[in-house]
C-alpha cells in the first residue's frame, strides 16, 4: 500500500513494541501460574473465614479487593480461585490438544476410511455449539472437577484435530516423508519423528488459542452455576455468588471478572506477539 | 458449469443432514447417561415398585436405547417433542412463546450489530496500520478475550448502577410503549452486539485486507484512485462473498451468547428455559431445546458454506 521502505520502519518498530507487548503478557501469566501453585502459602486470609462484618464490602487496606456476600476475603478468594480456573483449563486443555493433535496426524498420514470416517464424525461434534454441549453433558454426568475435565476436553478435541490434520496433510506431502516410506518406517515413527516436529511451533500457538477458549467457556458454565461447585470457586463461579451484589457495584463482583480478562487478554496478546518464526507455518 | 455449482451445493446440504443425525444421536444419548431411573424421579421416593415398573411400561423405558432413540427422531420429525417431566405441559406449548422471544433479541443483534460491524470492518481495512485500525483491532480483541457475562455486569453497572438510566432486569411483559421496548432489550442487545461484532469485524477486516494484496488494487492504486474508491470500487466486489460468510459464522456466535445474556438479564427465551431445565433435569425439554439450537448452528454455517462456493466465481 505505502511504499516500501516507510512500511518496513514502521514493522520494525512495531515489532520491537510488540516484543514488549507480548513479554509483559507472559509476565502477567506466569504470575497467575506462580499463585495458582503457591495460592495456600500466600493468602492472607483464609478463604471461609468471615474477615467482615459488612457484607459485598469496600476495597481497604485489609481487604484489598473488598468483601464477598458472607464478608469473605475476596482477594484471597480470587487467589485460590487461580488454582481452580488456571488447573482445570490446562488439564481440558492438555488432554484436548494430546488427543486431537495424535488424531490429526495420524488420519492425515493413514488417509483412507479411517481419515474420512474421523474427520465427518468429529466435524459433526464441532456443529454443536459449545456451550450448548457443555450444558447437555453437564446435565448428564455432573459437574465434578474431574467430569468438567472431561467435558471441556472433549468438546476442544474436534477444534484440535481439525487443526493439526490440516498442517500435517500438507508436511505428508513433502519428499522426507516419501523417503521415510520407502525406508519402510512404520506409523508411530512417522508421526512422531518426521510430522511432529514440523508442526510444532503452530500446534503450540493453537494449544493457547484453546486454552483461552477453556477458561471462557469454564468461567461460563460455571457463572450459570454448572461449573465448579461450592465449596471450591472458581473465578466464574466467584461472579456468581456475588451477582447479587452488583446494584452496590461492589467489588467482589469486578475483581473475579478482571482476574479472567487479565489471564485471558494475556495468552492472547502474547500468541499475537509470538516471533513469526514459530506462528507463520500455519497451513490454512 | 452450473452443475458443478448445484453438485458443490447438493454435497454441503447432504453433509448437513448427516451432521444433524450424529448431533441428534449425540445429543440424545448425552441426555440418557443421567443417572437416576427416570419413572423413580417422576413418582418420587415414595412410590411403589408396581407403580414404578407400570409407568416404565408406559414411558417404554425398558425398550433398548436404539429404538427410544428412534421412537423420538420419528416424534421430532412429526413436531411431538414429548412432555415435560417437570410440570406434564407439552414442550412444544413451553417453548413456542419462548422461541419468539429468542428471535426477537437475536433479530434485534443482528439487524444492528451487522452494519456496524461491516462499517468498522471495511473502515479498518481501509486505514488500514492507522491509529483507528489499531484501536479497532486492540478493541476486538479485548472483547473476543473476555466472558460475556463480564460486557453484561458491565453494562449493567455502567448504563442500571451509575447511570440510572436502564432497568437491570428484562421483563418483556411490561412492553407498552416504544420507550418500555428500547429499555428492555437495550442491555441485552448490547451485551451480545459487542461479543458478535468484535468476531464479525476481525473476518470483515481480514477478508478485505486480504483482497487488498492483490495485483489488481495494486494497479488501481498506481492509476491513482483514492484510498476509498480503491477499497469500494475494486477490492469490495470481490470480497463480498467471504464477508457474508464472515457475518454467517458470526451470527452462528449468538446462539452461545443468548445462553450467558438470557440468564443474567433473566429474559424469558429458549435457553434460559433450557438452563433451568438442565438445573431441574428435565430430559424431553433439554433435548428439544439442545435439538433447536444445534439446528440454528448448523443452518448457519451450512450457508456459510454454501455462500462460499456461490461467492467464487470460478465455479459459477
Amino acid at each position: 500500500m505505502t511504499n516500501p521502505t516507510s512500511s518496513g520502519r514502521l514493522s520494525m518498530r512495531l515489532g520491537y513494541r510488540f516484543n514488549l507487548v507480548g513479554m509483559s503478557a507472559l509476565g502477567i501469566i506466569l504470575l497467575w501460574a506462580g499463585i495458582a501453585l503457591f495460592a495456600p502459602q500466600i493468602i492472607p486470609h483464609s478463604v471461609g473465614e468471615i474477615v467482615d462484618t459488612d457484607y459485598f464490602g469496600p476495597v481497604s487496606r485489609d481487604l484489598w479487593f473488598g468483601s464477598d456476600y458472607l464478608g469473605r476475603d475476596i482477594f484471597s478468594r480470587i487467589l485460590m480461585g487461580a488454582r481452580y480456573t488456571l488447573g482445570i483449563s490446562l488439564a481440558a486443555v492438555s488432554i484436548a490438544c494430546f488427543s486431537g493433535v495424535a488424531l490429526g496426524m495420524t488420519a492425515a498420514v493413514a488417509g483412507g476410511w479411517f481419515d474420512s470416517m474421523l474427520s465427518r464424525f468429529l466435524d459433526a461434534l464441532n456443529s454443536i455449539p459449545s456451550k450448548l454441549f457443555g450444558l447437555v453433558v453437564v446435565a448428564a454426568v455432573g459437574s465434578s472437577i474431574p467430569a468438567l475435565i472431561a467435558t471441556l476436553s472433549v468438546i476442544y478435541t474436534p477444534g484440535a484435530y481439525r487443526f493439526a490434520r490440516a498442517l500435517a496433510v500438507n508436511v505428508n506431502t513433502m519428499d522426507f516423508m516419501v523417503v521415510a516410506r520407502i525406508r519402510g518406517e512404520r506409523l508411530p515413527y512417522l508421526i512422531a519423528s518426521e510430522i511432529l516436529p514440523n508442526i510444532l511451533g503452530p500446534v503450540l500457538a493453537d494449544l493457547g488459542l484453546r486454552f483461552v477458549f477453556i477458561v471462557l467457556l469454564l468461567s461460563g458454565l460455571s457463572f450459570l452455576g454448572l461449573g465448579v461447585q461450592p465449596p471450591y470457586a472458581d473465578w466464574g463461579a466467584l461472579v456468581r455468588e456475588n451477582i447479587g451484589g452488583l446494584p452496590f457495584g461492589a467489588p467482589a463482583v469486578i475483581f473475579p471478572s478482571l482476574a479472567i480478562a487479565s489471564l485471558t487478554i494475556s495468552v492472547n496478546l502474547l500468541i499475537d506477539n509470538l516471533p513469526s518464526r514459530i506462528r507463520d507455518r500455519s497451513a490454512e | 458449469m452450473r452443475g458443478q455449482v448445484s453438485s458443490l451445493v447438493a454435497r454441503r446440504l447432504i453433509i448437513a443432514l448427516i451432521t444433524l443425525v450424529i448431533v441428534s444421536f449425540a445429543v440424545f444419548f448425552a441426555t440418557t447417561l443421567l443417572p437416576g431411573d427416570t419413572a423413580t424421579i417422576l413418582l418420587g421416593q415414595s412410590a411403589t415398585p408396581e407403580a414404578v415398573e407400570g409407568l416404565r411400561k408406559a414411558m417404554h423405558l425398558d425398550d433398548p436405547a436404539i429404538i427410544r432413540f428412534l421412537r423420538w427422531i420419528a416424534g421430532l420429525v412429526q413436531g411431538d417433542f414429548g412432555k415435560s417431566y417437570a410440570n406434564n405441559v407439552p414442550v412444544a406449548t413451553l417453548i413456542s412463546g419462548r422461541f419468539v422471544n429468542t428471535m426477537k433479541l437475536a433479530g434485534l443483534t443482528a439487524v444492528i450489530a451487522v452494519p456496524l460491524a461491516l462499517t468498522l470492518g471495511i473502515t479498518a481495512a481501509m486505514w488500514r496500520g492507522t491509529l483507528y485500525d489499531r484501536i479497532v483491532t486492540v478493541g476486538t480483541i479485548g472483547i473476543i478475550s473476555v466472558p460475556e457475562f463480564m460486557i453484561a455486569t458491565l453494562a449493567v453497572l455502567l448504563f442500571a448502577v451509575y447511570l440510572k438510566w436502564l432497568p437491570a432486569l428484562s421483563l418483556t411483559n411490561e412492553v407498552k410503549s416504544l420507550h418500555d421496548l428500547v429499555r428492555i432489550y437495550a442491555m441485552p442487545v448490547m451485551t451480545l452486539t459487542f461479543g458478535v461484532s468484535a468476531q464479525m469485524i476481525r473476518m470483515t477486516r481480514a477478508a478485505v485486507v486480504e483482497t487488498l494484496n492483490t495485483p489488481y488494487v495494486e494497479m488501481a492504486l498506481l492509476k491513482g484512485a483514492s484510498r476509498p474508491r480503491l477499497v469500494l470500487r475494486h477490492a469490495l466486489p470481490n470480497a463480498l462473498g467471504p464477508i457474508i460468510n464472515a457475518v454467517a459464522l458470526s451470527l452462528s456466535y449468538l446462539l452461545g451468547g443468548v445462553i450467558i445474556v438470557e440468564t443474567i438479564f433473566n429474559y424469558p427465551g429458549v435457553a434460559k428455559l433450557m438452563v433451568d431445565a438442565v438445573s431441574t433435569r428435565d430430559l424431553p425439554l433439554i433435548q428439544t431445546c439442545a435439538m433447536i439450537f444445534c439446528l440454528g448452528y448448523l443452518a448457519l454455517i451450512t450457508a456459510a458454506d454454501i455462500i462460499a462456493v456461490l461467492s467464487n466465481p470460478r465455479l459459477r
